[in-house]
């Protein structure tokens, strides 16, 4: 029996001739929780909706709950379910009747659809909204509304498009309980992010996509500690000097210079290379302005493996 | 057990249409004004022009411009109704439900069935109220027939109907899901309007028609639709404006075919494109 509930060989898509989804290949446990990590345009709502269905696949084979997307689309509809990136909620329907038309769309019984929207209006906070129209609520409230649709029916597989992204804080934590809960009960997850901490904290396994390729693959850990156990954080005032002196020093595995100075992939314990470290800079003259000791994130992982900052693709290009 | 999913779609749309209480008033008050401006209007002008000479036969009953115009009044609204009710879909595409339907286990040919069938209960719907205020304001329909008689028609009437309304809902669901913009398929729309409403026997006998145009007329399925309706709502042999109307049996059979003829060709064209839809 094939443990794998998607099967991804070679998958590539293109708009004309511009390749948005560039020969990918993965594979996703029954019951995962698997994550798509990237940057804006890197392709992973383009891989979402061929697997979806929603794209017909060009090149590649995929393989759902055991049926081939290519020859029956129908049979993976039946085993899927979907939360979309982008607002797909009717305006003048109101929030209950959003929830019902989904249920109704999937087949559920009647008294299964009244205490699933019942009990999904309560998770999302919505109750008090039932029964106003959705173009009434906030982006976030929207954005809610659109997750407890995704979550009426119990697939084998549910699909989440960035589906956090607009919430506050507090109701992304419950959002991920709950995404926890569902997985728990047996549906496999396959969600796109561009946060890290969902990533991690979420995920089983993430894959790490940008330019429509993954480039690294792995649960959180084991990415993190592809780069090592610690990270030291360095300013000084001669960084290409001090870059000099460290690299090749023993406990080190990396060093990576930018404007804000020189970062250190540590393999062992941090605590005894740091001392080290300061001492050698010390012999040799040079001024250590900051120091910062600490675990890699996968912000880290992700700056690793693309060469630049996930955040960083607007606000902090160009200085 | 996916045998009515058509029915989810069906009770979104019927949702929709009766919470647009404006839309919804609007949609029965212009075939009205239709009715009370334009028809009477026009039975003036007529009836100025046949000069009393209304060219009766003997033994062969005689109606009014008003009452000939009611059939093509009813007729133009479910033309209006169905043409543009695919506008639905565009609208999903673009701002809406598409993706989550076209996700869903849900057959994708019950998107086009959902929405015939309720193209179908709005076009009846309508032209009942239709029917109700022309009779009120004095349209000649179901003369000298009884209770079971005109029930008899009105089950020709909608019959018609409802295939006709099957036939252009789909045709107008093909155009939304093929054009990008509300634009785009207002432009269409509106092309296709022209040709069939003026191009066809709902305002005014077409027997002078020079040839090319008869020839459009008579692959018009509305040509078809208005016959159907004026035989059942007036009867069999009729004069209006100088104008002879003899239909037989064989002939309205013939008139209901081309109409079931054109609804299956456009419900099938409407069933390959939503199949092959993607989203963009
Ligand atoms: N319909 C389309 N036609 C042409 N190019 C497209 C189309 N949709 C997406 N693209 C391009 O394909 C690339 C991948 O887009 P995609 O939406 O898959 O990215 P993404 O990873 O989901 O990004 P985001 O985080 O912003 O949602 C982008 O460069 C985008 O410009
Ligand atoms: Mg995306």
């Amino acid at each position: 029996m094939d443990d794998a509930i998607i099967r991804v060989d070679g998958l590539r898509h293109r708009y004309g001739d511009f390749a948005a989804v560039d020969g990918i290949s993965f594979t996703i446990g029954r019951g995962e929780i698997f994550s798509f990590l990237g940057p804006n345009g890197a392709g992973k709502s383009t891989a979402i909706n061929v697997l979806t269905t929603l794209l017909r696949i060009q090149e590649g084979t995929v393989k759902i709950a055991g049926h081939d997307l290519a020859s029956d689309p129908q049979a993976v509809r039946e085993d899927i379910g979907i939360v979309f990136q982008e607002d797909t909620l009717d305006r003048d329907l109101t929030v209950a009747e959003t929830l019902e038309f989904h249920g109704r769309l999937y087949g559920l019984p009647r008294a299964e659809r009244a205490a699933r929207i019942a009990e999904l209006l309560e998770l999302v906070e919505l109750t008090g909204w039932a029964k106003v129209r959705t173009k009434r609520l906030s982006g976030g409230m929207k954005r809610r509304l659109e997750i407890a649709r995704g979550l009426m029916t119990r697939p084998v597989v549910l699909f989440l498009d960035e589906p956090t992204i607009g919430l506050d804080p507090q109701t992304r934590l419950r959002m991920w309980d709950y995404l926890q809960a569902v997985n728990r009960e047996g549906t496999t997850i396959f969600l796109t992010t561009h946060y890290m901490d969902e990533a991690d904290r979420l995920s089983d396994r993430v894959a790490i996509i940008d330019h429509g390729k993954i480039i690294a693959e792995g649960t959180p850990l084991s990415l993190k500690n592809a780069l090592g156990e610690d990270i030291i954080m360095l300013c000084t005032g001669d960084d290409r000097a001090a870059e000099a002196v460290i690299r090749g020093m023993e406990g080190i595995t990396g060093v990576k210079k930018d404007p804000a100075g020189l970062t250190l992939l540590v393999a062992g314990d941090g605590t005894h290379v740091l001392p080290v470290v300061m001492h050698r800079l010390e012999e040799e003259g040079i001024t250590v302005i900051s120091v910062n000791l600490k675990k890699p994130s996968m912000d880290d992982v992700f700056v690793h493996f693309t060469g630049r900052k996930l955040r960083d693709n607007s606000a902090g290009e160009g200085h | 057990m996916r045998v009515f999913g058509f029915l989810t779609v069906y009770w979104r749309d019927m949702l929709r249409y009766f919470r647009f209480r404006t839309q919804l008033f609007s949609s029965l008050l212009q075939p009205a004004l239709w009715l009370a401006f334009f028809g009477i209007a026009m039975a003036a002008n007529f009836d100025r022009i046949m000069m009393g000479d209304t060219g009766a036969l003997p033994g062969v009953p005689s109606v009014g411009y008003f009452t000939f115009m009611a059939a093509g009044v009813i007729a133009m609204n479910v033309l209006f109704t169905n043409l543009f009710g695919g506008f639905i879909l565009l609208f999903d595409k673009n701002w809406g439900l598409m993706r989550e339907m076209l996700a869903s286990p849900m057959p994708r040919r019950d998107i086009i069935f959902g929405l015939c069938l309720s193209g179908v209960t709005k076009s009846s719907f309508q032209a009942t109220v239709i029917i109700v205020i022309g009779l009120l304001l004095g349209v000649a329909f179901f003369v000298g027939k009884t209770a079971v008689e005109v029930a008899g028609s009105l089950v020709g009437i909608f019959a018609f109907i409802a295939v006709f309304a099957i036939g252009f809902l789909s045709l107008s669901t093909a155009i939304a899901l093929v054009t990008e913009s509300p634009e785009g398929f207002q432009g269409v729309t509106t092309l296709l309007t022209m040709p069939v409403f003026f191009a066809s026997n709902a305002l005014y006998p077409t027997d002078a028609f020079p040839e090319a145009l008869q020839w459009l007329v008579a692959v018009n399925p509305l040509t078809y639709l208005v016959t159907g309706i004026r035989h059942f709502a007036i009867g069999d042999h009729f004069t209006a404006i100088g104008v002879e109307y003899l239909t037989t049996t064989g002939d309205i059979a013939l008139a209901f075919g081309a109409l079931l003829v054109f609804a299956v060709v456009t419900f099938a064209l409407a069933w390959r494109t939503v199949e092959r839809a993607v989203i963009t």
